[in-house]
């Protein structure tokens, strides 16, 4: 169960006017609230322990190495994985996927073939378009059907001996649709092939257990868990995170440096250039915990009521279309109303102090499948309430009465 | 013709009648509903602004030593606010244009439309109308 009002009081922000209005948040796909808990952790960083880690042999730096080795290892067992060093840290789901990206140039030859999901946002798409450039290797898609999932019969013709990447999104950022990874994992391996899977979207949602997936990477950001922007991770199979080249040079990462010839460091610093988002790791570490006191079963199970609540509130609106209405979704609902620019029904929404999305939410070719210029998002988080549901479908009915 | 800082304040005044943003709104969705604002042979990629949210297009000819702008949106919103800016900046100076600021958006409540994060292609029409004005004016010199 959900102690709805305890929840909400953990949440600053959620007691902001916006136009004099109570802030109703719906934009959580984007980017999550930070709780008070999560907010302590950062200012206690700065007020107790804020100097550069893995380096001073003074207290402070080993107190904040200590936190920051500490996050790692909370990451780690959230996870569920091996070892503590197959966790990175990185500035976020974009970095990590570029990181990936940039090191396996060095393996992949032309023809080689790589397959994406029509279902990605713009984040795992221009990386590995620019890896092929690169290697001319060859970019396959896996289609995508009318009910927003992927077409996974198309995706076992595409695999061959040829496959050596297949990269999908956990869940939709744009539709909400979890997609089938475990058996796209299965499959891929009998030809061979690696997976990378970007939870940035799953992991507010469901807590994955990477060991039991058996994926080879997967990578995620904290800022949409209740952590901070600029910090996220970077999980892999340790054989292959060893195999990988380092993406960054710089102070941290090697091992012994002389102007003829650099040694790396291990595991997980060789991908580690620089000083870190310190504090940003130790919160993301934070927000997990906080996350954890929740209880990943009980926010599945909330976020699944007012998932359903909203959408069978929203089907009564004369000319209402969801897009991507499939059983196994995330709560989040992506819509339009015939004849209505998905614009305007975002600016009237934020005049009634409602924060949504609109737009192509980085996921043009989604869009275009559809042949619609964008979609109006509207996402659920384990902190939003019915009574704001009731509010956000009065003022979807105000904004398609004004602008009809 | 009115210089466009008459016009701008004509608005200004026309604006502060209006008892909250609902009335604003109405009124920006009957400007953008109501105005024919460009000839469809000009609604082609050559003169699109593409913005994330919504997508523009504006044209400019010279009509004697003024500049004439027709432009159009497919967001009805961005439309009525694309209706105030050529009541502003249509049928003026290239030199009037390239003098005058948009300040006035804010005075009527409309300011966040004219914010480069909105990318509903208002800012970059904005920057249009002046580029015309900038090639304009040259050929005056």
């Amino acid at each position: 169960m959900i102690d709805i009002k305890k929840i909400r009081s953990d949440f600053p922000i959620l007691s902001r006017k916006i136009n004099g209005k109570d802030l109703v948040y719906f934009d959580n796909a984007a980017t999550s609230q930070t709780p008070k808990q999560v907010i302590d952790v950062i200012v206690d960083y700065y007020t107790r322990l804020n100097s550069n880690i893995h380096r001073g042999v003074h207290k402070l730096s080993q107190e904040a190495t200590d936190a920051y080795e500490k996050a790692r290892v909370k990451i780690q067992k959230h996870f569920n994985v091996a070892k503590s060093c197959q966790i990175i840290f990185t500035a976020g789901t974009t970095e990590s996927i570029n990181l990936v990206a940039s090191g396996y140039s060095k393996f992949l030859k032309s023809d080689d073939e790589l397959i994406i999901s029509a279902l990605e946002h713009h984040s795992n798409i221009v990386p590995w378009q620019m890896l092929c450039e690169k290697t001319g290797a060859i970019l396959k898609v896996i289609p995508m059907s009318l009910d927003g999932t992927l077409d996974m019969n198309t995706f076992y013709n595409l695999l061959s001996s040829k496959t050596k990447l297949v990269f999908v999104n956990h869940v939709s950022n744009a539709l909400g649709t979890v997609n089938p990874i475990e058996d796209i994992i299965i499959k891929a391996h009998e030809y061979g092939a690696k997976v990378l899977v970007d939870g940035a979207q799953a992991c507010p949602h469901i807590k994955p257990d990477l060991q039991a997936l058996d994926v080879d990477f997967y990578v995620t950001s904290a800022h949409k868990l209740c952590g901070p922007t600029g910090v996220g991770m970077l999980y892999g199979k340790l054989e292959l995170l060893k195999s990988l080249p380092p993406y960054q040079g710089g102070g941290e990462m090697i091992s012994t440096v002389t102007f003829e010839k650099t040694t790396y460091a291990d595991l997980p610093h060789k991908f580690e250039a620089g000083t870190p988002n310190i504090a940003g790791g130790i919160a993301f570490g934070a927000a997990l915990d906080y996350m954890n006191s929740i209880g990943f079963d009980n926010i599945a199970e909330y976020e699944n009521e007012l998932l359903n609540y909203a959408t069978n509130a929203l089907k009564k609106i004369d000319g209402i279309k969801i897009y991507g209405e499939v059983k196994n979704k995330t709560a989040v609902i992506s819509f339009n109303i015939k004849g209505i620019h998905p614009y305007d029904i975002g600016s009237i929404l934020d005049q009634l102090g409602i924060a949504v999305r609109t737009g192509h939410h980085c996921a043009q070719p989604i869009m275009d499948f559809f042949a619609i210029p964008g979609t109006v998002r509207a996402s659920f988080s384990f902190y939003n309430t019915f009574v704001e549901i009731d509010r956000f479908v009065e003022a979807v009915n105000k904004a398609a009465t004004m602008l009809k | 013709m009115n210089s466009i800082k008459a016009i701008q304040d004509e608005i200004i005044e026309e604006f502060s009648l209006f008892e909250d943003w609902m009335q604003r709104y109405e009124y920006m969705i009957e400007l953008g509903k109501s105005l024919p604002l460009i000839n469809n042979d000009y609604k082609t990629d050559k003169y699109i602004i593409k913005g994330c949210q919504s997508k523009v297009w504006v044209h400019a000819n010279l009509d004697g030593d003024k500049l004439k702008f027709t432009a159009d949106s497919d967001a009805i919103i961005t439309k009525g606010i694309i209706a105030i800016l050529i009541r502003v900046f249509s049928d003026q100076n290239p030199k009037d244009i390239l003098e005058a600021d948009t300040d006035f958006i804010d005075k009527i409540g409309l300011k966040e439309h004219l914010s480069p994060t909105r990318a509903n292609g208002l800012v970059s029409m904005v920057k249009q109308i002046k580029m015309y004005a900038v090639v304009f004016q040259t050929q005056f010199n």
